[in-house]
């Protein structure tokens, strides 16, 4: 019987995360992330799990300790936002390189500077090369549901990958909201035990992260890569099994009104809800519009996103973080590589929005497929690269 | 050692071949390695000069001056890397540093 609440998305990640049961959580608090390690500690000290908590005195030693107690053979989850992974960054590379399927529940936040606190992207944008596996949250179910599958997508011996479950800061990790969650023994059953073929615990010897020559440094970055490709797959794998046990489904990305929409936008997190919104408003004024919304970003759908949206004549890319190449946000980038391979493909324009937690409302959305609509009727985009709700 | 790690897995081994993240199942491997072929100084023994004091093994960053019954015998060429600090802790002039011909 699935158990009706009410919770934020850091409680409902927490919650995910006791029902684990992981063997070690180093972490340290960095707002809007803070809650989650904070409402685990609770769990800890209540003797609701036999995690061992590791109160480390920065991000840059969350993600060392998590390193190390993975390699020893423990299955290892920490929390961050902004400047505390950004702290994270030669360790980010290194769980990915070593292979270590470490989960990571990332509350965006945008980085410094100016100082801000708020959503946007930057933080898991600027990390997406790290090698992580990236998975994002629309809202608190999302971000529950894909912390759930975390451990099943890493550790699968095809796999072998860090994974970062993202959701925005405060507009889902603060905001209340109903939730459905699985029963303790039914997640215990569908994460199931974690049994690494090789850890620095067992007794035979083993070494972890030695140097590599150039002789040597390629093929493990191809391998890593191979890894990469096959977590697509999985990812799907484990969504099915997922749907089995609550009824809810996920795929690589979500799709709202697109199969017959002239006009779409591509758009990651919480955005996608007040995006659905102005969906249903211009549908109900008979407009052809729709929307795609991107759940796994790393690795990156590219042919089956050309495949969704090779038939739209024009589509915004939502980017709620800056690239600073001077033409364009990255999931743009990654949209327009998709659908390069594409005979047909429909008119692209990009819409930096949200930055430092800049309000998204839904005519804001309705201004997008405004836009969209005067593109396809004059044919082509003047100016691709545009800032929304920026006073100029 | 049954296995050697450098003979496994070589610089022509395809990727597909190679352990995952290239973690070493095996211990002590680094001796495996030639390290020595650094060397621009190599330092020359001389046995008559020397006292057996045993000054210079524990002054020697890698393990290179090897010591079998109380005894040290000739260096470990293999991974020397010549640094000449043996040579400066010997009290006996029974180490020189000379100028090593490739």
């Amino acid at each position: 019987m699935a158990i009706r609440e009410r919770l934020s998305g850091n409680e409902a990640v927490a919650i995910a995360m006791r029902q684990i049961n992981p063997d070690v959580m180093p972490a340290f608090p960095i707002t809007p992330s803070t809650e989650i390690p904070q409402y685990f500690s609770a769990f800890v000290a209540n003797g609701q799990v036999d995690t061992e908590f590791i109160p480390v005195e920065s991000e840059h030693s969350a993600m060392s300790a998590a390193v190390g107690a993975s390699a020893a053979g423990a299955r290892v989850l920490t929390a961050t936002s902004s400047c505390g992974m950004a702290l994270m960054w030669e360790e980010l590379y290194v769980a990915a390189s070593n292979r270590l399927p470490i989960a990571l529940a990332l509350v965006n936040r945008a980085l410094s500077g100016p100082i801000n606190i708020n959503a946007d992207h930057s933080d898991s944008m600027g990390a997406r090369d790290s090698g992580w596996i990236q998975i994002y949250s629309e809202n608190n179910q999302e971000a529950y549901d894909n912390f759930v599958q975390a451990f099943r997508i890493a550790e699968n011996e095809k796999v072998l990958l860090p994974i970062m479950i993202c959701q925005d800061g405060f507009i889902t990790s603060h905001a209340v909201e109903n939730i459905s969650l699985l029963e303790d023994d039914v997640v215990k059953n569908f994460v199931g035990e974690y049994q690494p073929k090789h850890y620095l615990l067992d007794d035979k010897s083993m070494a972890v992260g030695a140097y590599a020559t150039p002789g040597f440094y390629m093929e493990a970055k191809k391998a890593q890569a191979e890894a990469m490709k096959n977590a697509k797959q999985v990812i799907l794998d484990v969504a099915k099994e997922f749907k089995a046990i609550s009824g809810r489904e996920y795929g690589l990305f979500e799709t709202y009104q697109l199969e017959d929409a002239e006009c779409a936008i591509v758009i990651i997190n919480s955005a996608a809800g007040t995006a659905k919104d102005a969906v249903d408003r211009l549908r109900a004024q008979g407009k052809k519009v729709g929307l795609l919304k991107i759940r796994v970003f790393r690795p990156f759908p590219a042919e089956e996103m050309a495949e969704a949206l090779k038939h739209c004549k024009a589509i915004a890319v939502m980017d709620r973080s800056e690239g600073f190449n001077s033409q364009g946000g990255p999931v743009c980038a990654e949209v327009k590589s998709a659908l390069y391979g594409c005979e047909e493909k429909p008119l692209i324009v990009n819409y930096i929005y949200g930055l430092g937690g800049r309000d998204v409302r839904v005519e804001n959305i309705e201004e997008v497929y405004a836009a969209l609509e005067e593109i396809v009727a004059k044919g082509k985009v003047e100016d691709d690269y545009r800032y929304l709700s920026l006073r100029d | 050692m049954s296995e050697r790690v450098t003979e496994k897995y070589t610089d022509q081994s395809r990727w597909q071949d190679l352990t995952v993240a290239c973690d070493i199942y095996l211990p002590g491997t680094s001796a495996e390695f030639r390290t020595g072929d650094w060397r621009t100084d190599m330092p020359i023994w001389d046995a008559e000069k020397c006292k057996q004091c045993l000054l210079c093994t524990p002054a020697c960053p890698d393990s290179s001056i090897p010591v079998t019954e109380g005894k040290r015998l000739d260096f470990d060429y293999d991974h020397c890397k010549g640094c000449g600090i043996c040579a400066q802790v010997c009290p006996f002039g029974a180490i020189t540093m000379v100028k090593e011909e490739k």
